[in-house]
């Protein structure tokens, strides 16, 4: 189980639902292990910034998860978490083990265009 | 410009325990950190020798000290950058990367460390693509596969006997013609048959295009140069104190430790030090909190004087 403050994502047909509702999404897939935990603390941190995109997580060992672990921009990743950037639906951008809010803000303002805040 | 009393640089436990005792005596505290709040803490999977806690995981510890440091009225904010520090003065000045800038009376350094990294080509473009600084996170990635442990230390040691549960061979590759870890985890990795030695070695490069393949390993007592195929790499070659933002600033040893004295007082008139990033022997979560309460107590005091005096000097 995930105890973070994000959103989680708990079945394959919600990813879905909220990807296609969606302009803009992240999700970062993972555990409460070493090298997630800092990037969902740059996601809530990053929440109330960019009002543009939806910030969630999902339980990397849930089954559903394969949405995510399976997705072929995911391919010869060996290192939690997976995050995943969503634009209209598609997979644009996916990342693999722990990164910096630089790195971070980096993929949004590229991917989804400078933060949002109104 | 924003005032404040007191500012903690670093919000791990040192500088979550300052922030308690801090804002308890009511000066107006805020935490700046880099991180998420917890420091190296958040990254401990399970704490069961943190004295009146029987278990609990890093995390939690964490989220229990900035819930305590919150209410009694400690500012946090995380994930900053810190762009300019002058220390010096009477009124200490704090500036970030978002262009926000902080005074106060008196700082408090707890900046931490940080995983060591081996700074060789490709390091960087393999991360998560089969190198990782963490077992227990990645470990399930590399079952039957040959891997490498970087390290000669007690967590090399021991993450290389747990990572045998997945790896069919684990090769310890250390610098050294010893190890600097315990006996018993010595014994253990030595005894364990999936557990080869490479000593007096390092790794000079990693190669692969889409994940690692192969490293490049010098042999130190040659010179020469090998090629060996690994699809993993764990690195474990201790840590660094996030203090390079300092040089120049207060005094550090050689490995860019902050030196500080029985009240956690650095060089400098008004700042404070605790946790991982000072000089010193043993780093671990309860010892950062006692440095921490410690130039709470010491940063209070000066603090208080500071204030006092003021207030002498604007009514003569």
């Amino acid at each position: 189980m995930l105890y973070t403050n994000l959103k989680h994502i708990e079945s394959a047909e919600e990813h879905q639902k909220i990807i296609n509702e969606n302009e803009n999404v992240m999700i970062c897939c993972g555990r409460m292990g070493p090298m997630c935990i800092p990037v969902y603390g740059i996601m809530e941190e990053l929440e109330d910034t960019y009002k543009n995109v939806k910030f969630l997580d999902m339980e990397f060992d849930h089954p559903d998860a394969h949405v995510i672990r399976n997705a072929p921009e995911c391919n010869g990743f060996m290192g939690l978490p997976f995050t995943v950037y969503y634009k209209n639906g598609k997979l644009v951008k996916a990342t693999s083990s722990i990164q910096t809010i630089d790195q971070v803000t980096a993929i949004l303002d590229k991917e989804f265009g400078a933060p949002v805040t109104a | 410009m924003e005032k404040y009393d007191v500012i903690v640089l670093g919000g791990g436990p040192a500088g979550l325990s300052a922030g308690i005792y801090l804002s308890r005596a009511r000066l107006k505290t805020l935490i700046l950190n880099e991180g998420t709040a917890g420091g190296q803490m958040v990254l401990t999977h399970e704490i069961a020798n943190y004295p009146g806690v029987e278990k609990i995981s890093g995390y939690q510890l964490a989220n229990i000290m900035r819930k305590q440091a919150k209410e009694f009225g400690c500012d946090i904010r995380n994930n900053i950058s810190v762009k300019g520090i002058e220390l010096t003065g009477e009124e200490k000045k704090i500036s970030l990367s978002d262009g926000s800038v902080y005074t106060s009376y008196s700082v408090i350094l707890t900046p931490g460390g940080r995983p060591r990294t081996l700074n060789v080509p490709g390091e960087t473009e393999l991360k998560g693509r089969g190198i990782s600084y963490c077992a227990t996170c990645d470990g399930d990635f590399f079952s039957g596969r040959e891997i490498v442990v970087v390290g000669g230390g007690n967590s090399a040691l021991e993450e290389a006997v747990s990572l045998t549960r997945y790896a069919s061979k684990v090769s310890i590759v250390h610098q050294f013609d010893h190890f600097q870890a315990f006996n018993h985890a010595i014994e253990e990795a030595r005894s364990n048959p999936k557990i080869d030695f490479r000593m007096e070695s390092v790794i000079t490069a990693f190669n692969g295009s889409e994940k690692l393949e192969s490293v490049e390993i010098k042999d130190l007592k040659t010179g020469g140069k090998y090629r060996f195929a690994a699809e993993g790499v764990f690195i474990f070659i201790g840590y660094v104190p996030n203090t390079s933002f300092l040089v120049n600033t207060v005094k550090m040893n050689d490995y860019g430790e902050i030196i500080v004295n029985n009240d956690m007082a650095t060089s400098i008139n008004g700042v404070f030090a605790a946790g991982d990033s000072i000089a010193k022997k043993y780093r671990q979560i309860s010892t950062a909190v006692g440095e921490g309460t410690i130039a709470a107590l010491a940063a209070t005091d000066f603090t208080y004087q500071v204030k006092n005096r003021m207030k002498h000097e604007l009514i003569l």
